[in-house]
């Protein structure tokens, strides 16, 4: 599938991550073409969202570095957005008492310039590009179903239109790499299917997707290539097929196929692959299921 | 935001059939109870008119008196209303039970303070005319009628639409009374307590029975739908203050609340939209009180230069923001409660600075704790500040000048707080205070924005502290403390912005009247200001943590309980709500 031979939009090189002792990311090669999906799977706490962090320039890498288009990126978050990468968070970060318009239109930051005195002084301009944000933002809640919620709190959506929202609030920044970080957790599986959706007609629209997710099933329907992160290191990299039936892969996250039953059969067959060489953690991982969340990472 | 003046609601079903006799017949008697309390008025309750206000005659009530006859007024209206009563209805749109409780007591409640501040003032029960004890009994009685009554609070009721004239005398009329109460309160007689406490009482149990009522959600969809309307209403009033007062002194407390209220709203730049705790602020208001009035021309300052006063406003201004990015750059960089604790430190520097720079201790330039005085009278265009001017007829003096012009800062402020706050530099503000990671991966430069924000507060405590000091016409240190029984403090505009509400316009401006107007006519009070303060602020954390005025998103959240509960249009009675143009 991964056929595309266009420049990269994202090319991280030897990305590494160390918090005192522990090595959160490892020498992590990841490249992102133009219109690809590319899923980045991997039981908890192997090190994916702190791997997005470094990606985003909320954490400084130890060591490598990341690359917008071809451009090395300055680990400062919001150069990084102005770069054209923008991303979601695993634990909801919305601005819960601004409205879902406002959420949208801080997201349009980085693609205005008015500043203070183009406020005060409300000049024809400032009055032209609050109406373009306005409508560059209707826009978008449109295209994620949130238009007729435009003045609700956003802490009073639920939970998955909150969701929703923050890819709203992300698509603002007109990005050409879009990083969704357990987009599908806690949803419903109708949910599920339509932000499936989303993401195609995002991909359609010109962005590139790169996405961490523990719903198999979403990972494989989606994803033009997926990247398997196993305690910091990257195991495998490859296309949906490849990374299914890769040995390692279920043994040391999936425990199963995806498709198996759920519930007391598939702990019993992870505690089979467990005797294989796995550590700690990943039985920890599979007890708790793939879909269990955590409050860790950003 | 939504500015949907028409309320969707549904009328519940128990209103729909007559309610029980029962009912009925307690809100009749409470109705009747209003009347009593009213009647009892007009009778004597004391024999002496040694208790403030003059509560001895019969057939013209007084003093306290007149709280007890305008809340027993109301109290007798709103339970005729009650009893759905053709042409009052209007008055109860979201139910009047609660509404009725609360005027009743508080019209109990300010009948027994007075009855009860008679009989200690004087010594005794003795002094109570028959007046008095009848006044207790009456005032008494509907409190027990309205919490036997079932609670019927709804939904807003859909308001009958009204033409718009109408509803921009409503908007006008609302100001009007607004001023009158406000005038009450400020020219109580500040030798005795007694008259501004039954203020208090009276003002707050009515405003929250408004609340109740529904009353203040129906005024503020009017000011929500007339917006310049409202605006240029609040201007009016605000500019016809000084014209009402009889005495000089309280136009003076209307300028300094003037500038107080307008710092407060500075400092909620910083504090309630960008989330920065500055514990120093007043440091910035007495920068530029010190910088004008070094270049006032006074005999006293340390350099020769007279600028004209807008130029020495700008002076300010300018000064306080050099300070406000020095102090600002290194500190914003980091996150968490550094700012607090710098600006904080920054306030008590400045003090000492200013105390120090005598020449003694230090260079001079401030004249250490003696200040600079004599700072000239303001002159623009040869109108002279200090001179009294008479306007068609009316005469305004100092004060009121001063209060004029400071009212031009406090509108100036008000435009830059809502104008900043309602764009983009403003949504970053609210976003950062938000979570800032967030907002810095949404491509928010956090420590610009919150520079221009910093900056931005400190130039209007400049600004305001170039006029407070011509106003003045001295500056001295002891001024600009972190806390102190005089405002302004740091203690005061931070308490006075998180009582108002933060990132709100009218929060802080009415925080910083109460907190003002309060310990200036409760003189008692004084040496326990700080408690005071205290006690009030843990217990607002407790039970209002948005404070006295939500700010709109509070508003948003009860817009979208109604959206939420009504399925489109019903409730279009408008037949059922007898509001007529004449009640309007
Ligand atoms: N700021 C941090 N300080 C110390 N350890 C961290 C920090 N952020 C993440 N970690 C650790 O890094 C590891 C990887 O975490 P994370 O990237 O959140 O995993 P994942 O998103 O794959 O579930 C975990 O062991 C976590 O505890
Ligand atoms: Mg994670």
């Amino acid at each position: 599938m991964t056929t595309t031979t266009t420049s990269p939009v994202l090319t991280a090189t030897g990305v590494t991550m160390r918090f005192g002792g522990l090595t959160a990311v490892q020498a992590v090669d990841l490249d992102v073409h133009p219109g690809e999906i590319v899923g980045l799977i991997g039981p908890n706490g192997a090190g994916k969202t702190t791997f997005f962090n470094c990606l985003t320039g909320l954490y400084v890498p130890t060591e490598g570095s990341v690359a917008y288009r071809g451009t090395v990126l300055p680990p400062k978050p919001h150069l990084v957005t102005q770069a054209g990468i923008a991303r979601t968070f695993q634990n909801i970060r919305l601005f819960a008492n601004m409205t879902v318009l406002e959420n949208v239109l801080v997201g349009r930051h980085t693609r205005t310039k008015e500043g203070l005195w183009s406020a005060l002084l409300r000049g024809p301009g400032f009055k032209r590009a609050e109406t373009a944000s306005k409508a560059r933002a209707m826009e978008l809640l449109e295209f994620t179903g949130l238009a007729d919620k435009a003045d609700h709190l956003s802490r009073n959506l639920p939970y998955g239109e909150q969701r929703k929202l923050e890819i709203a609030r992300a698509l603002a920044s007109d990005p050409g790499l879009l990083l969704l970080d357990e987009p599908t957790a806690g949803m419903n599986p109708q949910e599920t299917r339509a932000t499936e959706e989303l993401v195609f007609a995002i991909r359609d629209l010109g962005t590139a997707v790169l996405v961490i997710e523990h719903d198999m099933r979403f990972i494989f329907n989606l994803c033009d290539r997926v990247a398997v992160l196993v305690q910091g290191q990257k195991l495998v990299e490859g296309t949906s097929e490849t990374v299914q039936s890769d040995e390692r892969v279920i043994a040391a996250y999936l425990g199963t196929p995806f498709e198996g039953a759920p519930g007391a059969e598939e702990a019993a067959e992870v505690e089979a692959a467990e005797s294989g060489a796995t550590g700690g953690a990943t039985q920890d991982e599979a007890q708790r299921g793939p879909t269990a969340r955590t409050e860790d990472g950003q | 935001m939504t500015t949907d003046k028409t309320q969707p609601t549904s009328v519940p079903t128990a209103e729909a059939g007559a309610p029980a006799p029962r009912t009925t017949l307690l809100r009749a008697l409470t109705a009747a109870g209003g009347a009593a309390a009213v009647v009892s008025t007009f009778l004597a309750w004391t024999w002496t008119a040694e208790f403030p206000g003059d509560l001895t005659v019969y057939g013209y009530p007084g003093g306290l008196q007149l709280l007890t006859l305008v809340l027993g007024i109301a109290t007798g209206v709103f339970a005729l209303a009650a009893l759905d009563l053709k042409g009052l209805r209007w008055l109860t749109p979201s139910g009047s039970t609660q509404a009725l409780r609360l005027l009743a007591l508080g019209t109990f409640a300010v009948t027994w303070f007075t009855v009860i501040a008679i009989a200690v003032d004087l010594d005794g029960l003795v002094n109570l005319e028959p007046g008095g004890w009848i006044a207790a009994v009456v005032t008494a009685a509907p409190v027990a009628t309205t919490f036997l009554l079932p609670d019927d609070s709804r939904p807003l009721r859909r308001p009958k639409e009204l033409p718009s004239w109408a509803e921009i005398l409503i908007i006008a009329a609302v100001f009007a009374i607004g001023l009158y109460v406000v005038n009450y309160g400020i020219q109580t007689d500040a030798d005795h307590p007694e008259p501004f406490l039954g203020y208090l009482i009276a003002v707050g149990f009515a405003a929250v029975a408004l609340v109740k009522a529904g009353l203040i959600s129906r005024i503020s969809e009017l000011t929500t739908s007339y917006r310049s309307v409202t605006l240029v209403a609040a201007l009016i009033t605000a500019i016809v203050f000084p014209f009402f007062q009889d005495k000089s002194s309280f136009t003076e407390l209307g300028v300094n609340i003037a500038i107080f209220a307008t710092v407060a709203l500075g400092l909620n730049i910083v504090v309630g939209l960008a989330g920065l705790l500055d514990l120093g602020y007043v440091a910035f208001l007495g920068v530029g009180a010190y910088t004008a009035a070094l270049v006032s021309g006074s005999t006293a300052s340390t350099i020769d230069v007279k600028f004209p006063f807008w130029a020495a406003v700008i002076t300010g201004g300018v000064v306080s923001l050099i300070f406000g990015v020095v102090i600002g750059a290194p500190t914003l960089r980091l996150r968490g409660d550094y700012l607090a604790i710098v600006t904080l430190g920054f306030g008590e520097i400045f003090r000492l600075a200013m105390l120090n720079l005598d020449g003694t201790s230090g260079p001079s330039v401030t004249n250490g704790p003696d200040g600079i005085p004599n700072i000239p009278p303001l002159e623009i265009f040869g109108f002279n500040f200090n001179d009294d001017h008479s306007v068609g007829g009316v005469t305004l003096d100092s004060n009121g000048n001063y209060y004029l012009l400071m009212l031009l800062v406090t509108v100036v402020v008000v435009l830059i707080f809502s104008r900043a706050g309602n764009s983009r530099i403003g949504r970053a503000w609210v976003a950062i205070r938000e979570d800032e990671t967030a907002a810095t991966a949404m491509g928010i430069n956090g420590f610009r924005v919150k520079l221009i924000a910093f900056a931005l507060g400190a130039t209007l405590a400049g600004v305001a502290g170039a006029v407070w000091a011509h106003f003045q016409s001295t500056v001295v240190p002891e001024q600009y403390v972190f806390a102190g029984p005089v405002p302004p403090n740091s203690t005061f505009l931070v308490a006075a912005v998180i009582l108002g509400g933060m990132g709100t316009i009218g929060g802080p401006l009415l925080g910083a009247t109460l907190l003002y107007l309060i310990p200036k006519k409760l003189e008692f009070l004084q040496d326990y200001q700080l408690l005071a303060f205290g006690i009030a602020l843990i217990l607002l954390m407790r039970f209002r943590p948005e404070g006295i005025v939500p700010n709109r998103r509070q508003q948003l959240e009860y817009h979208e309980t109604g959206q939420l509960d009504v399925p489109g249009a019903t409730g279009l009675k408008d037949g059922a709500v007898g509001v007529t143009k004449a009640e309007a």
